[in-house]
This record gives structure tokens, sequence and C-alpha cells, in this order.
């Protein structure tokens, strides 16, 4: 259900456009570094183009990453779709199927976004060691719960904003408490779901802190070895930035096929139907 | 509604209606258990031991000539242990500030490496001697011979109570100055042997429209602190600031202090926003005169396709002269090591000929052994290797060999307070109050 | 009226999540807060009661003083930096241009890339130089002819936090974006339809109409940003390093804790910062549900 574009919202792409400049200005920087020699990189240079346009660093960068690439697949995207699915659920139960205490539970559940992960490093790896759970699953469960506060918050607020009306019509015909969630609810959600998947996939994808105390060499993800690319004394700032590039390519991916979902009039068709 | 977005909300259902079922049996482990049983393979446990064994080796080594060098001292003891299965866990992070933390984390949970990485000094015995962490490796040292060959100045600063606690790898010296020669040439400078001639050659560069000194993030700051106290001082009463025997508060540290808030004055003014990098590349650029940075420094201009002597020159640190400040990198054994056999075998290579002759030329340091051979290194490492044998040896704050990691870091934060303030006698009270309170001053 | 079986189902649905929680952060934080009342100090655990001690020297730290102070101005600036940008943001791509994909994933691309480089790429642009080593951002701004916006980014006294938060917007403001316009989806095309025959201007529409509904969601982008600028740590790294004058909570905690080995301060430094989120958060909340309930 396409808006249709007036002629009169033309002048927008003016704002647009300035705004898409003050984005990519960063960006332009980091990929003609990404593409100059070690001894190109100086301040007084940083806005010229490359002498050459060589691949090598890419292809150093890559062969750095490549390795940690399954690792980082393998652990983000269950972390990813079961705090989504978990925060959906609690907040449609929040929102909508409040019990006592629920209005407590919801900052009770809210809290935890708050805690700063480096204070709790220490009883987060013996709890795992204490559970046997190491690598990978260890560390996809750890973005699962740590991502429960923020997708609970997101979906709740998103289905307390939903008129009451909407499910009472449903419970009508006899949907039960899962039935309005998956008839009602599930379809015009999607929106959250790509909101919320974003977040999580970006959050879980790009950590560091979790993945370098969860994991060990032969499971550390993307970021580790990301970061391990940088030495301690001398850095190659334009290996670093042509790693940085390719370790993103996954993730703005993911924002190029959910924001196909960013559709207009879910909600309208459903409330019709 | 499409089919792909029918595919996902079916995905999304399934996955949601599972976890209710789950939800039952509050097995909070079982939702992340399932999906993640049919990825697990590739995250089975590395440290089983295979029959040779394993060693796992935790640096920060992960970067550049410092892995590559790694990598070759790998390579000499994958050639001496070929049943040994060499599990490299370095982690990276600004002079090992993410290593430190992820390794003290792995050993208050009870999971530590064989061996790992540490500064040599105090760094080393203030945090993991004390923490009964590590082992001894007297026998090691014997068997090895290697007291024949380490010098004597290094063994008392990686002893404690006659126990020597690790294997050091390299050497490296904090207190250079590195210098432009042409900059230095066209405004009739020379390099300064003490702190008033240093003075006299900065305030002619500053003259000129020249920055004299170029100066990077506080860390830097902490390193060009602790040679102008180097400077001032002399090594002996700068020796005893670390053992109790020179007085935080005397004139004579007040002295150095005012000296050091006067080299500030000669800073490029952006320097809280420059990388040490960024700040050594204006000397090479011929932007700057001056820069106080360890000789790492050097490996940084080579890269750069500089040449020594001509594109950049190098003295002690003015009023240093004869004296070595240095670091070293060192390997220890784990109290509660997986695999101690293994873990030895590994600091048999890293202390020896082979292995650090194949490591430092990479990575752009010296020996902490005396017998390397000269031909291996460059110009500026061989005249290193002439002043470690020669000069007088004191160690490195910044860098981890004088100052426990608890009293560095109360001194770290009161440079931060005086580089705010300016306060030089806050500074100094700042100063003794963090003897007292994590030093040997009572 | 909630059916028997539905009465149990819900608790059901949530339990796990509850649990999950109450260790991971419960029982968590109880450690912390055991840890900030010992002497631990040195890598070995030691618990040794030490009453609030921890909590009165952070109260006369100097260094905590400055902390607390760049938090407030970092938070102040980059939440409402970012909200302010990404409703902008999400109201113009909500108008149905062509080419709404490609701003929008442009826009949402900087949170894609990791702080290490973006902090670095930062710190390039608001290099504060002069004269002839003049680069980044002042270097573009002079050659521009608009010398008056020159200015010496996160080098400037107080205020510096402020230009770390200008890098932080532009990493986030886009994920604000996408929260609003998500939010803009759902808001029923009827609403906007009746208005528009009653007469009410595009800015009357959203005044009155799109912004009242789209409070959930500001709570959520509020709440959200909140939480990343009290924890904000491997930007200012990557810009600054460690130094006083752009320092923060979470980069003493870690200082203290992980190089100085004062694990019982550092834990106290977390614990203080979650009491001034609960002093903040929860009073809100509470109000919130009370609006909602009442409607």
């Amino acid at each position: 259900m396409k808006v249709k574009l007036r002629l009169g919202d033309s002048w927008l792409y003016i704002p647009l456009i300035a705004m898409a400049i003050f984005y990519l200005l960063p960006m332009y920087v980091i990929i003609i570094t990404g593409f100059k020699g070690f001894e190109e990189i100086d301040l007084k240079t940083m806005w010229d183009l490359p002498k050459g346009i060589a691949f090598d660093n890419y292809i150093e960068a890559f062969s750095k990453l490549s390795p940690s690439l399954w690792n980082s697949f393998a652990m983000v995207i269950p972390a990813s779709l079961i705090s989504s699915a978990l925060g959906s659920l609690n907040g449609y139960v929040l929102a909508k199927w409040k019990f006592r205490g629920a209005d407590a539970i919801f900052p009770f559940i809210l809290f935890g976004m708050f805690i700063p992960y480096q204070s709790i490093m220490i009883p987060l790896v013996q709890f795992m060691r204490g559970a046997g759970i190491s690598g990978l699953p260890g560390l996809a469960l750890a973005h699962v719960i740590y991502g429960i506060p923020i997708t609970t918050l997101t979906f709740r607020n998103y289905y307390a904003s939903l008129p009451q009306e909407l499910l009472e019509a449903a419970k009508m015909d006899g949907a039960d408490m899962l039935g309005v969630y998956r008839l009602i609810l599930l379809p015009i959600s999607l929106p959250s779901f790509v909101v919320v998947l974003i977040w999580q996939f970006t959050s879980a994808w790009n950590d560091f802190l979790f993945a370098v105390i969860l994991t060990g060499n032969k499971d550390w993800p993307i970021t580790v070895a990301l970061n391990n690319m940088a030495g301690s004394q001398i850095i190659s700032w334009n290996v670093q930035m042509a790693g940085s590039l390719l370790a993103a390519l996954p993730t703005l991916l993911v924002y190029i096929f959910l924001g196909r979902y960013f559709l207009r009039g879910l909600l309208a068709g459903s409330l019709k139907g | 509604m499409n089919k792909k977005l029918f595919a996902l909300l079916s995905i999304l259902v399934i996955a949601s209606m599972s976890l209710a079922a789950c939800g039952g049996g509050a097995a909070t482990e079982a939702p992340v258990a399932a999906p993640a049983a049919t990825e697990a393979p590739a995250a089975a446990e590395a440290s089983v031991a295979s029959m040779g064994g394993a060693v796992e080796v935790f640096s920060w080594w992960t970067g550049g000539g410092e892995a590559a060098g790694l990598e070759a001292m790998q390579g000499v003891f994958a050639a001496a242990n070929p049943d040994i299965e060499f599990i490299n866990a370095a982690v990276a992070g600004g002079a090992g500030t993410n290593a430190r933390a992820v390794l003290a984390t792995r050993l208050q949970a009870g999971d530590p490496p064989d061996s790992w990485q540490g500064h040599a000094g105090q760094e080393l015995i203030g945090t993991y001697v004390a923490g009964g962490q590590i082992e001894p490796l007297n026998d090691l040292y014997e068997a090895e011979g290697w007291l024949a060959v380490m010098p004597e100045t290094l063994i008392p600063l990686i002893s404690q109570d006659g126990n020597i606690f690790s294997v050091p790898v390299n050497i490296h010296r904090a207190n250079v100055l590195w210098y432009n020669p042409a900059v230095l040439e066209a405004n009739g400078v020379e390099v300064p042997a003490s702190m008033e001639e240093w003075f006299a050659a900065m305030d002619t560069l500053k003259a000129a429209g020249v920055i004299p000194l170029a100066l990077g993030e506080q860390w830097t700051k902490l390193h060009l602190f602790e040679t102008v106290l180097l400077g001032t001082l002399g090594a002996d009463a700068y020796n005893g600031l670390w053992d109790g025997s020179t007085d935080w508060g005397s004139p004579e540290v007040k002295t150095a202090l005012e000296n050091y808030a006067k080299v500030l004055t000669y800073a490029n003014s952006d320097s809280a926003s420059l990388s040490w990098q960024d700040a050594a590349q204006l000397v090479v650029n011929g932007d700057a005169a001056f820069n106080v940075m360890g000789d790492w420094a050097e490996g940084y201009f080579r890269e750069l396709g500089k040449a020594p002597k001509t594109d950049y020159g190098w003295a002690a640190t003015p009023g240093s002269n004869g004296v070595f400040q240095f670091l070293s990198d060192s390997f220890v054994l784990a109290v509660g090591a997986p695999d101690p056999e293994a873990a030895t075998a590994w600091l048999t290579i890293a202390g020896s000929k082979e292995g650090q002759e194949a490591f430092n030329p990479i990575k752009g340091s010296i020996c902490a052994r005396t017998d390397c051979d000269k031909a291996l290194f460059g110009e500026y490492l061989q005249s290193a290797m002439d002043d470690w044998s020669s000069n007088v040896v004191v160690g490195s704050l910044t860098h981890g060999v004088v100052a426990n990691d608890s009293w560095k870091t109360e001194i770290d934060t009161a440079l931060g307070l005086f580089l705010a303030n300016n306060a030089v006698d806050g500074f100094q009270s700042a100063l003794v109050a963090a003897c007292a309170s994590s030093g040997p001053c009572k | 009226m909630l059916r028997d079986k539905d009465r149990f189902l819900n608790i059901l649905l949530i339990s796990p999540s509850i649990l999950a929680v109450f260790i991971f952060v419960y029982v968590f934080i109880g450690w912390s807060v055991r840890v900030s009342l010992s002497k631990w100090k040195g890598l070995n655990p030691d618990y040794t009661w030490n009453g609030i001690q921890n909590y009165l020297e952070l109260f006369a730290d100097p260094r905590f003083h400055v902390d607390i102070r760049n938090t407030l101005i970092f938070t102040g600036v980059f939440v409402f930096g970012s909200i302010f940008l990404g409703f902008i943001l999400a109201v113009m791509l909500d108008q149905g241009l062509k080419g709404e994909g490609f701003f929008r994933s442009l826009f949402l691309f900087p949170m894609a890339i990791s702080y290490i480089v973006t902090g670095v790429v930062w710190r390039w642009l608001m290099n504060p130089a002069t004269g002839s080593r003049t680069s980044g951002l002042n270097l573009l701004f002079t050659n521009l002819g608009l010398d008056s916006l020159v200015n010496a980014w996160h080098t400037t006294p107080t205020w510096g936090i402020a230009a770390i938060a200008l890098a932080a917007i532009w990493q986030m403001s886009g994920y604000t974006m996408v929260l609003y316009l998500a939010g803009l989806r759902a808001i029923p095309q009827e609403l906007k339809e009746a208005a528009q025959i009653d007469g009410a201007s595009r800015l009357q529409i959203y005044r009155y109409i799109m912004i009242p509904l789209l409070s959930p969601v500001t709570l959520s982008a509020l709440i959200i940003l909140g939480h990343m600028s009290l924890k904000v740590f491997d930007l200012i790294i990557a810009i600054a390093g460690k130094q006083l004058p752009l320092d923060v909570p979470a980069i003493y905690m870690w200082q203290i804790t992980f190089d100085g080995l004062f694990y019982g301060k550092g834990a106290a430094i977390g614990i203080l910062l979650l009491i001034s989120v609960a002093v903040l958060i929860i009073p809100y909340i509470r109000h919130t549900l009370k609006t909602e309930a009442q409607q």
C-alpha cells in the first residue's frame, strides 16, 4: 500500500541529502583509508584519495577474519532470534495479559539493561563454568539473556500502544491467549521484530567483551579477530579499516534485508480483516 | 503477505512456541542449548590434551611485528616439540589492557592458561606472585644455564625472595629521545644532553615556529614523566623512588615535577587527540623536533619507509646518558597449569638463543639474552645492544617494571588531575599519598 | 477476565525470562554489592568487610566528580541529539519518497561498524591542530569558508565530552530513526486521513496526533539511549584514550578494576551507576504505567 509521492515533497531531498553527507563523511575516510598503504596514513592527508586502488588491505583483512566468520553466524543468529521471540512474548504478557504484580515485573526485567557488564565478568565466567556451558553456546546464552530487557521493552511499549479492541474482537471469536498472539499480534509486530532484530544482531555481532571472556581462540567470533588485527604497539589503520568494513557487511545486509519489512499498512490491513 | 515474510514469521512462531514449551521446565539454558548444539562442533574444547599435550600461551601480541615474531618463535617451538600443540590465545588491546582484564577474569574463575605474557618486574611480582598464581622457575634457569647469559641487573627485577618467576624474551628501551636531524640542523640546535640544554633548544625551536616536542594521549605523557623523573633525579635517586629510599615529598622531586610542567609547555596543543604513532610521525615529517617514546617507535619509522640517522636520530632522554630505562616482555608458568610439561617446553624455547633470535629482529626489540647475534639486527638495535650491556639499568614505570599495578594506576590518576589543573603541589602530595597507599612508603 | 488456562499460561510464558534475569542480573548484582563492601585489592578475592569505605572514597575523589559531570553532559547531548535527529529522519523517510530504502540503510550503517575504527576516524576528523597542520573537519570548514565552525572539538575544556557525544549521535541516531519509523508505520493511516479531512495541517497532525501516539516509542528510545550513555566506554577510548578530561565512570571502573586491581572500589562504581539509574528510571516507569492504566 505505497503512499503516492506528492510532487510537493521533493524538497525533502535537500535535507535528506545534506544528512546523507554528514553520515557519509566518516564513511568516506574509512573507505579511502582502507585502500591506502601504511606510509600514506597521515593526519594531513586524511581527505586525499589513495595513490592507487589496491585490494591488498582487504585481502589481508579477509584472510584474518574469515576463520571467525562462521563462529559469529553460529552465535548471532540463534542469539538474536531467541531473544527477540522471548521479548515479544514477554512484551505481550506485560502489555496485554497483566497478572497481579506484572507492573513490578516490567521494571524488574528492564533494570537488567543497565548492569555494567565489566563489573559482572567474574561471576558470569564462574557461572558458565559451573553450569558446564562453554564456547559459543555460552556466548549465545549471554546475548540472549542480556538482550531480554531491551527486547521486552521494545515489544511491551509497542503492544501497549495497540488498541485493546483489536484483541477483544479475536477473543470474541474464541481465540485463546496464544491464538490472539499468533493471529493478531504477530502479523502486525513485524516492524517491531525488525527493530529488535537489528539491535540484537548488531550488538551480538559487534560485542567484544563477552566474546573475549566466554570463548577460546578456536571459537572466537569476528570482533575478537578484528581487534586482534591491531597489535599492542604499532597499528596499521589501513588494514584495520578495511577489516572493519568487511566485518560490517553482514550487518549491513541484515539491515537491507530487514528494511524491506518496514511496510506501511500492515496494521490497517488487519484492522479491516 | 508474501512468501518470504511468511517464512520469517513461521520461524519466529516456531521459536516462540518451542520456548513457551520449554518454559514449564524452567530450564533457562534449554532455549540456547538446543540450537547451539547443532553448531557446537566448531566450538569443541581446544585444550583437550592430544598425545603430546598442548600449551596455551596467552599474550597481547596479535598484530604487526609482534604477532609475526611470536609466529617465528612458535615455529622454533614446533620444530623442537612436534607433538605439542601450540594454542596461541593472544588478545589485543592497547598495551595489553583488554588482555590483562581477560587474564584476570580467567585466573579468578580458576581457568588459567599454561603460560602468559607479563611485563617483567613489579607488574608480575605485585600482581601474580602476590596472588600466588605463578610458579618459581629457578630449576629451569639452572638447567638451561640462563643465569650466565641474562644480564645480572635483570634477575633481581624478576625475582622475589630468591625465586625467579618469569622468562624475559625481549628488551625495549623507554628513555629514548627521537629527533629530526634536519630540523635540528636548520635551527642550529644540538642534541641536548641535560634538561637545561633541552629547554634552551626547545626555546630556539619554538621561536622558529617549529613544534619543539611532539606528544600524544595521556599514557605517552606518563611515559614522558618517567623519563623526566629519571633525567632530573639521576639513576640512584630514581631507583630510590620505587624502594622507598627517595622521598616523594622532597625538593628534588619537586624540581623534577616543575621540569615536567615546563616540558609540557613545549608540546603540541593537540596532544590529547594524538596516538603515539601520530605524535612520532610529526617528528619524521618535520613538523616537530623531538619526541620521547620507547624504541618500538623505531619499528614504526622503518615501516613508514624512513631511514635511520637521516630521517630520524636518537639519543638518551636529557639527563639520562649512560642509563638504560628498560621494559621487558616475559612469560610465566601458571600455578595449576593444565599441562605443566608442555608449558615448560614453551618457556625453554622462549628463553633460548634460537627462540629469542627468531623473535626479536622481527618484533624490533633486542634479546634479553646477551649472546644474540648482532648481525641479525638493524643499526638502531645494535646501538641499543651496546648500551644494554654497558649502561646502568633502571626500570620503566609506565611499562610495569618498577611499580605494581595499583600504585601505577594511582600515579596515572594523579597525573591526569595534574594535566587538568597544572598544580605542582597537588600533584606532589598525590604522589606521596600513592606511594603510601600502594607503594613501599609508610 | 482471564480464563483459567490463560491465567497460568501468561506466567508460564514469562517465567524463563524472569528466572534468567534473576540469576544473570540480580544474583550478579548481589555479588557485586558484596565486593563493593569489601577490601578486595589485588588478584585474589578478599571479602574482608570494609563497610561503605569504598563509596566514601569515591564521593571524595575529584576524578569521580569529573566522571559525573562528563556523564551528565554526554547523556544530555547524546540522548537529546539522537532522539531529535532520529525523529526528524524518520518523519522525512515516512513521506514515501523514492529511495527510502537507500537512505534508511545509509543512516543505519554507522551502527554496524565497530567502535575501534569509528572512534579513530572521529579522532582524525576532530583533530584540533591549527595552522599548517589543520586537518579533519576543521580543514574542511576552512576550505569551505566556514571558519566560524572551526573548534577544538573534544579537547575543549569541560565541554569536550560533547564532541564525543556527536560521534555517538552519528553512530546511534540511525537506530532511533528506525524505532520511530516502525512506530510511525504502526499508526493507522485512517487517523491521519480523518485529521486531514478536518482540515489539520501536516505540522498539526504530527504535533497533536503522531507525537502523542509515539510516546511509548520515545520512552523506549530514551531508555535505550540512556543505558548506552551510562556505559559509554569503547568509543571514548578509541577517540581519546584514557584521559581525565574525558573520563567517565565506565572507564574509571575498568581502569581501577583491571589495571589497578582495586576490585572493591571498581564494584562500588558499578553499584553507584545502577543506583543512579534506579533513581532516574523507576519513578518514570511507574508514572508511565499509571498513565497507561488510566487510559
